[in-house]
């Protein structure tokens, strides 16, 4: 037994003691980085936009060519008011209210699924192409790549809306609501910001 | 740095105060000119990082840090799956935690498959272990081992490193198949946890087919 333990004392390596250093759940967290990290892929897009359109002063958007501003508007309007339903369907497992996670589940996967096939339908009726200069190019990839990410939005939402469907979740447990929430609210403000900058200025 | 963000409630009112923010540029921009939106821009910039960083100081701690344990108790954390409840890794609980007051937790890692680990599709290996772990503690009580049970990540080293955030172990007992029927030797389970953890590790080989 003593030279047991001898052997396990001699077996000490490497790291202190784990500690919430962060005070935060390893799998929010996990996500932020995730979003951190996101942020920095979109702020690349960004800065290309900011080249092309202020450095180089092309103009915006280039002509002949318009933008759908009102249905690019009543889009976004459509994917605030998803937030809004996902937002709700958290607070109601919070209270395990099952019935109201399942509307709120499946409303948001809904209006996050019109949000794309409209920009989809958007994409095939807008007179231009990627390979139509910089404005184009610049314009397919920020609302492409935003749109990738609603598509992945959608996935999660699927998923969740599906085990919420199988009654996976309760007031104690809802980190599968709670993380694709963060994902999908995080994929909204970045549409605010590309509708902006893209869009409106 | 504190993490701005901890929860959907959180990124939510992230996602207004975002919308308010480029509202205010874009109106700023149509009502006084290019010029007013920039002015704007710059004051609910920098009031938003005002603001932050004020957060940041006057932020308080909202989970509590793990209390340390009496000096003179010895914690002995288990990780075992489907030889949780073997007779060979009984004996050595046992011989572990003889000699002194002492704390046994017992972590089953909830085995799933790659599909349903990426859908998150975890209850019905979660329940799995916690059956095991039941059984296994059940065995330990009548063997006089007071011990508690908690059902892990299905990755056995992020098991590990979880149960090590709120149980701070003397000792860690890896319990796995022999080899040659042991995945988790296969993917060099107990090598890596001896890279990674400071705590000392014995290996417990279970043949439960001998033990039939």
């Amino acid at each position: 037994m003593a030279a047991a333990h001898a052997a396990a004392e001699h077996e000490h390596h490497g790291p202190p003691a784990p500690h919430y250093s962060s005070r935060v759940s390893p799998s929010v967290l996990g996500m932020f980085l995730f979003i951190a990290s996101e942020i920095m892929l979109f702020g690349a897009f960004f800065t290309a936009y900011f080249f092309v359109r202020v450095v180089n002063g092309t103009p915006w958007p280039t002509p002949p060519f318009h933008l759908p501003v009102f249905v690019a508007g009543v889009n976004t309007a459509i994917l605030v008011t998803s937030s809004f339903t996902m937002h709700w369907a958290l607070q109601s497992i919070k209270r395990d209210n099952h019935n109201g996670l399942k509307a709120g589940m499946l409303l948001t996967f809904l209006l996050g699924l019109t949000f794309l096939v409209t920009q989809a339908r958007e994409y095939s009726r807008i007179g231009f192409n990627t390979g139509d200069g910089a404005f184009a190019t610049i314009f397919f990839c920020l609302t492409g790549l935003h749109g990738a990410h609603v598509f992945v939005g959608l996935t999660l939402l699927l998923f969740t809306t599906v085990r919420a469907f199988r009654g996976h979740f309760s007031s104690a447990h809802h980190h599968g609501v709670e993380i694709p929430g963060i994902y999908w609210h995080f994929v909204d403000a970045m549409w605010i910001v590309v509708y902006t900058t893209v869009y409106i200025l | 740095m504190r993490n701005p963000l901890r929860s959907e409630a959180e990124a939510y009112r992230f996602l207004w105060l975002t919308i308010v923010y480029f509202a205010a540029i874009v109106l700023a921009s149509l009502v006084g000119g290019r010029w007013w939106g920039v002015g704007v821009f710059v004051l609910l910039t920098a009031v938003g990082a005002w603001l932050f960083l004020r957060r940041e100081e006057t932020g308080e701690m909202t989970r509590e840090i793990p209390a340390r344990r009496p000096a003179d108790q010895k914690r002995i954390l288990v990780v075992a799956n489907e030889t949780v409840g073997g007779q060979t890794l009984r004996e050595t609980i046992r011989d572990k935690a003889a000699g002194g007051p002492s704390q046994v937790l017992v972590v089953t890692p909830a085995l799933n498959s790659p599909l349903k680990y990426w859908v998150s599709d975890e209850d019905d290996a979660r329940a799995a272990a916690q059956l095991r772990l039941d059984a296994s503690l059940a065995r330990l009580a009548a063997d006089g081992i007071s011990a508690r049970g908690e059902v892990g990540d299905s990755e056995p080293l992020t098991a590990l490193e979880d149960a090590l955030r709120t149980f701070g172990a003397d000792e860690i007992i890896i319990s796995t198949h022999p080899e040659g029927r042991s995945h988790w030797l296969e993917q060099g389970l107990v090598t890596k946890a001896r890279e990674r953890f400071t705590v000392p590790i014995t290996h417990v080989v279970v043949d439960l087919e001998a033990e039939r």
